[in-house]
């Protein structure tokens, strides 16, 4: 029986040589992250009134990224529960203030394809672009996995993205997963797994990937999949398996698009299935740019919105929250960060920063935002007059230098 | 038992919002969906029962999202489909929540009893019942157990 990647994964972390879409399996979890907003200060005190121990430490990561920078009594001490946490427990695989979990994770090898994998966040699926399986629990589903190592899943039938061709200049990842969700909706992913594959995707740098299967969250499956390949080890810089489909494996449902001929997208208030070409758009004033979160701030999201704003000035004003801080150190040293900069980019530190509205930075009443996050649900980034459109790297940096929505493609150097 | 209807794709950052998520449950609930009812809240009373459309829990993991509709005492969840990841937490939570295809036909103040063993909804003045699905088999002794961290005391014991 031919079997998805999303089959091979499950049934390797069940135990068994083969699973069927629909059958409900018991995995054995390789590895849980956690942050410090769904992690340790809603795990501590349930796995005391459990008076139970956390099965393996050794594969649990605790990452701290909401709450930082820390700005009030309350953040504060969530993260001080975090760090005292990981000594009680002793978990060695703490990274504090060091960046977004879903990018350090696999920044710090953390991530091998064939694994099975749990994160208390609903950007886990982030993992899959490794060819892993992994996606988001809520806290009490993680404490369950933290006493018990397991976790029961109904195994997925697979969708099929098949991206033929190869993304135009000024076209990036994000503006592939803003047109699918756009076209397929916010539940087209069907909770089940979601497959990338195709002749695009095998030319995509990982960090691009990533991006595919960060926003499988949005388009409502449980986790995105890419099969490993070459660009997955160069990335790893080590030895991997290869994980991948068996060809014509049977999937639920298969969607083609021609990379070559998808123009930059935009999301407008408030649902990022709220999509149309960047060409359908008014040149709608923009307040702020917004170039942060772990959709949207990675060393290649850096990379492209220096592309656009080399030499140039943005009109509006533009935050930068770089995702990690290895990923900013690395911009800083080829010159990327300082073409920010001069362009009068903000510096924010390496954390989720306004994307998920919990931290200081939130944006006022009415103001109109173009932003590289996955979300523009009403009132998520601050005030609900507030408006948000969401776009890739390119577009929120040409968008900035317009001072209103604009097509990347007219600055492209 | 009376009904509070919702839309499409309500999501996780309206039922529980970010910037209230630092919060207890209480404070967090006080806010549960106040951007697309604002008396709801206020108004829902126990033993109520939330309905939604598709979707319904879209976006976080925030497992303060359905927290926070059983903390305001709503005894059931009923949509035309639900997220998967906020559909996992309700249960984890012990708040019994079933998928119904024909959800719409609910109005709002409508007084419903859900079956969520037998899988059936019964909408009590209008002496009108249809078929939701069940809780799946694996999960029922869980929910029975008031959710999944009641029923790993149980286990533990």
């Amino acid at each position: 029986m031919k079997q998805t990647l999303a089959q091979k994964l499950v049934a390797r972390a069940a135990g068994k040589s083969s699973v069927t879409p629909g059958e409900i399996v018991t995995c054995k979890v390789d590895l849980a992250m956690v942050h410090d907003s769904s992690g340790p200060r809603r795990l501590k005190p349930m796995l005391e009134r459990l008076n139970a121990k956390v099965w393996d430490p050794s594969k649990v990561v605790v990452i701290t990224d909401h709450y930082l920078p820390a700005y009030d009594e309350e953040s504060r001490n969530i993260i001080r529960i975090a760090r005292e946490w990981v000594k009680e427990v002793g978990v060695d695989n703490f990274y504090d203030a060091q960046g977004i979990c879903h990018i350090v994770l696999p920044e710090r090898g953390h991530l091998r394809p064939g694994m099975f994998a749990v994160g208390g966040d609903s950007h886990s699926p982030t993992g899959g672009a490794f060819g892993a399986y992994m996606f988001g629990v809520g806290a009490t589903e993680m404490l369950g996995v933290m006493v018990t190592g397991e976790i029961w899943l109904k195994v997925p039938h697979t969708i099929a993205i098949e991206l033929d061709g190869a993304l135009g200049p000024g076209v990036a990842a994000k503006d592939v997963m803003l047109h699918l969700i756009g076209r397929l909706g916010m539940d087209g992913g069907r909770y089940q797994a979601v497959e990338y594959r195709g002749s695009a995707i095998r030319k995509l740098p990982m960090q691009e990937r990533m991006t595919l299967c960060n926003m499988t969250a949005e388009l409502g499956g449980q986790t995105g999949l890419i099969a490993s390949d070459a660009v997955t080890k160069d990335f790893l810089k080590r030895e991997i398996e290869i994980w991948a489909s068996d060809a014509e494996a049977p999937v639920l449902e298969s969607h083609r698009l021609n990379a070559s001929e998808l123009a930059p997208q935009i999301a407008a208030p408030h649902s990022p299935a709220n999509t149309m070409a960047v060409t359908e758009f008014e040149p709608i004033k923009l307040d702020l740019a917004y170039i942060g979160a772990c959709t949207g701030a990675k060393l290649v999201d850096l990379r492209m919105a220096a592309s656009i704003l080399k030499g140039r000035q943005a009109k509006t004003r533009l935050i930068v929250a770089p995702a990690s801080l290895r990923d900013q150190q690395v911009a800083e040293k080829e010159g990327t960060l300082k073409v920010l900069l001069d362009a009068g980019a903000e510096l924010l530190a390496n954390s989720c920063g306004m994307c998920a509205g919990y931290g200081e930075h939130l944006l006022a009443e009415n103001t109109v935002a173009i932003s590289t996050t996955a979300r523009n649900f009403k009132g998520r980034m601050g005030a609900a007059s507030a408006q948000v459109y969401l776009a890739s790297p390119y577009t929120v940096a040409a968008s900035a230098v317009a001072g209103h929505i604009a097509d990347p493609r007219e600055l492209l150097n | 038992m009376k009904a509070w209807v919702f839309g499409d794709n309500v999501d996780t950052d309206a039922i529980a919002p970010g910037r209230y998520m630092k919060s207890e449950i209480e404070v967090i609930a006080s806010h549960c969906l106040e951007g697309v009812n604002a008396d709801f809240a206020k108004e829902v009373k126990p033993g109520d029962v939330v309905i939604g459309g598709r979707n319904f829990g879209t976006g976080s993991s925030r497992e303060q999202a359905p927290a926070a509709l059983k903390h305001l005492g709503v005894a059931a969840l009923v949509a035309e489909s639900f997220a998967g990841l906020f559909y996992r937490n309700a249960l984890n939570l012990g708040l019994p929540t079933v998928e119904c295809r024909e959800a719409k036909r609910i109005e709002q103040g409508d007084r419903v009893a859900v079956d969520f063993e037998q899988g059936k909804i019964t909408i009590l003045d209008k002496n009108i019942s249809f078929s939701c699905d069940p809780i799946p088999t694996h999960l029922m002794q869980m929910v029975r157990d008031g959710g999944l961290l009641a029923h790993l005391e149980k286990r533990l014991k």
